[in-house]
């Protein structure tokens, strides 16, 4: 069998930058206040007088600041030596305030927005929308019948004073200051985001989306979601997130803190493509409790180092969780990500599907945690990672770690990694198909277990990705 | 009636500085059906895969012309359009990609223009028939978990639908049971036309019980070494390759 690149498949031409067509465009700044570059106690005061916030938000703020400094920078998984921390702006705000109408929006704003095809997402099947503009979300609708039905959907800034016992109960419980250095930076700085209540027993049978964009130069985003599903209610929740590229760094420390009550079920589905220049360092997590379901599906696309491991913490019994995660990782890019499942009560269920593609130099490292507490028997877990390499430069590994604490469990775990294979490229050309189609068509299967998992707006963004990351790269 | 399908001359060719092919001459014509037969390691396969252009083969020396063109100078999926077909002996799983979705792309980028959805649907389910296939097989993923025998039908089914110049056949009958070796060979027959070719590699002589070859070519070390008709094939049923009679 054939193992090195023969004439006619070695004909390669490499392109330095991907061009990512929308999601690079640039749009003028124009703030109405821009913090200076680093942090300080005084930054921090200004933001939260900006946002007219209570005192408890204000002391969790400087009580958090005084943790990140204390804190030294983690040095288990990336690389972060060459991030700045003082030359990125904590908190922009564009300049407009929260507008529910799609025609209020400022225009260069909404252009990109619509690039993204952001209306269109909601024209079409979402029950409503939010979109975030550097630190800000600029819009935000619901349908009515489900704001009837005691639904909120709103920004998290308007939650802090609107909802300001719901906010408080749950605010940064689950991602506390004290977990690393970023969450203790999210709980200074944190901005934007999206909070959603769905009330006892409500079905909000249409997904709710919410859109991020970075858009100033070496601005940093600390969105904060925070979900909270009550009983027996059910949610579909989708993030997307872009940035164009600056020469600087941008940093994204954003915090989603999702509570699943008893008989209840969430899927919280991401994609995020950032620009290659962004350190994405961002913590997820969700707790489920009795007989709960938490289904995570996450995309994670550009970057130049993202470190990212969904966290489910399955507290009730029979609590379930579902895990299907794609990273894709191209030149320059070190995309550490993984998921973590902690099964803390009897008969608590987990599935782990994680998939990653590393091409032209790419390094996407798998890092997983399944951890089952002495308590909780008759845990049931199957953990499947895969790996597919493009070419002999780029890397990919695999790091699960799996913690039992009793005997009565059944766990499975499977690893695969492997290289685009070249016989299967000459079977696929052997019927016409170019070497380039045949390329993305096995990157395409690679990853259709993931695709239709994903709502039809988002399969054809994946795809588009799979198919910008592909193009020029291949001759 | 006598157009030329393929010509290869003094074709030599090598794996890793080894040489397996050391000059084959063959003709092919429109509506001919050639059986090329040989001992396990003769280049049997090989010949198959240095003309459909697998990179792994260098070839060494001499001509190929295919429909009038230069093959050697082609690249793969350029051979697949200009009409050449190989059905695989060992056909690879192609995960999360549909046949359905594969048919029809390999059927767009060879026919150049995308096939009707419907007609083409109705097409495949006819085909499909012809070979004894489940049509479910259209939403399954390429040859992935499928048997021996479901593996070389669905090459077939490609032959069938993809509709080229030469199908060169390389062992389809291995790890197939007789019952399917009937129908994937009566389906061959079928498809052979006065303007196509088919090539049928082989070491299996029960074939001839269902095609009707018009040439035998007996390929021993890279070499062809005896051509005949179908009596060719019964002679080397009951003397076996090792005589060293040609």
């Amino acid at each position: 069998m054939r193992k090195e690149s023969g004439e006619h498949m070695a004909k390669k031409t490499y392109i330095e930058e991907v061009n990512r067509g929308v999601y690079d465009i640039i749009n003028k700044e124009d703030h109405r206040y821009k913090a200076d570059r680093g942090l300080t106690e005084d930054i921090i005061r200004e933001i939260s007088r900006e946002k007219d916030e209570p005192q408890w938000m204000l002391d969790y703020r400087l009580k958090s600041l005084e943790i990140f400094n204390a804190k030294p920078m983690p040095t288990w998984g990336a690389d972060l030596s060459e991030l700045d921390m003082d030359n990125i702006v904590h908190y922009v705000r564009p300049n407009t305030d929260m507008s529910t109408s799609w025609d209020d929006v400022p225009e260069d704003i909404k252009q990109t927005f619509d690039r993204l095809g952001i209306p269109e997402a909601e024209k079409k099947s979402l029950a409503g929308v939010g979109a975030q503009y550097d630190s800000e979300v600029v819009y935000h609708s619901m349908r009515e019948d489900l704001k009837a039905k005691g639904v909120v959907y709103t920004d998290m800034d308007s939650a802090v004073k609107a909802y300001e016992s719901i906010v408080r109960k749950y605010f940064m419980t689950m991602i506390t200051n004290r977990d690393h250095k970023f969450s203790a930076l999210h709980g200074a700085v944190w901005s934007g985001g999206s909070f959603v209540y769905v009330p006892e027993g409500v079905e909000v049978d249409f997904p709710l989306q919410s859109y991020f964009r970075l858009n100033a130069k070496g601005a940093g985003q600390f969105e904060h979601t925070l979900i909270v599903v009550e009983k027996n209610a059910s949610l579909h929740f989708i993030e997307g997130c872009s940035a164009p590229k600056y020469s600087v760094q941008n940093l994204h420390a954003g915090a989603v803190e999702l509570f699943v009550k008893e008989g209840a079920k969430l899927r919280y589905s991401t994609i995020e493509n950032w620009s290659r220049n962004m350190y994405n360092l961002n913590t997820k997590r969700c707790m489920v409790e009795k007989n709960g379901k938490i289904e995570w599906v996450s995309g994670s696309f550009g970057s130049k180092v993202s470190m990212l491991y969904p966290m489910s913490i399955l507290k009730g019994e029979g609590a379930s969780s579902e895990f299907t995660g794609i990273t894709f990782a191209a030149k320059g890019q070190y995309l550490d990500t993984g998921t973590k499942v902690v099964h803390a009560a009897p008969n608590t269920t987990s599935i782990v599907n994680s998939k990653s593609i590393s091409k032209d130099g790419g390094h996407a490292f798998y890092r997983g945690l399944l951890r089952v507490t002495p308590n909780a028997v008759n845990v049931k877990s199957t953990v499947n990672c895969e790996s597919l390499m493009l070419d002999n430069r780029s890397k990919s590994d695999t790091l699960p770690i799996i913690e039992i604490g009793n005997e009565q469990v059944d766990i499975g775990h499977e690893a695969k990694i492997g290289r685009i294979s070249d016989d299967t490229i000459f079977y696929l050309m052997s019927r016409g198909i170019s070497e380039a189609e045949a390329k993305a068509m096995i990157v395409r299967g690679f990853v259709e277990p993931i695709t239709k998992e994903l709502p039809l707006e988002y399969a054809v963004e994946l795809n588009n990705l799979i198919n910008l990351e592909l193009e020029g790269t291949i001759g | 009636m006598t157009s030329e399908i393929i010509k290869i001359c003094n074709l030599k060719s090598s794996v890793e500085g080894q040489q397996i092919l050391k000059g084959i001459d063959l003709d092919i014509k429109a509506g001919e059906i050639h059986v090329i037969m040989g001992p396990n390691g003769a280049g049997k396969s090989t010949l198959a895969n240095v003309l459909m252009g697998h990179p792994a083969h260098k070839v060494d020396t001499g001509e190929v012309t295919f429909m009038g063109k230069d093959l050697l100078t082609m690249k793969v999926d350029e051979r697949a359009k200009a009409g050449l077909f190989l059905s695989f002996q060992y056909p690879e799983e192609v995960p999360g990609v549909t046949v359905e979705n594969f048919l029809r792309t390999a059927k767009k980028e060879v026919a150049g223009i995308m096939p009707m959805a419907l007609s083409f649907k109705k097409e495949l389910h006819s085909k499909m028939e012809m070979l004894n296939m489940d049509s479910k097989y259209l939403e399954r993923y390429l040859n992935q978990g499928f048997s021996g025998g479901e593996k070389k039908k669905n090459e077939i089914l490609q032959m069938a639908v993809l509709n080229p110049k030469l199908a060169i056949l390389d062992e389809t009958d291995s790890g197939l049971d007789i019952d399917a070796i009937r129908v994937v060979y009566e389906s061959v027959q079928k498809l052979s036309k006065a303007d196509n070719a088919i090539l049928v590699i082989t070491h299996y002589n029960k074939i001839l019980n269902y095609i009707t070859p018009d040439y035998v070519h007996v390929l021993v070390d890279g070499k062809i070494v005896r051509s005949g008709d179908v009596t060719l094939a019964e002679e080397i049923e009951s003397k076996g390759y090792e005589k060293r009679e040609w």
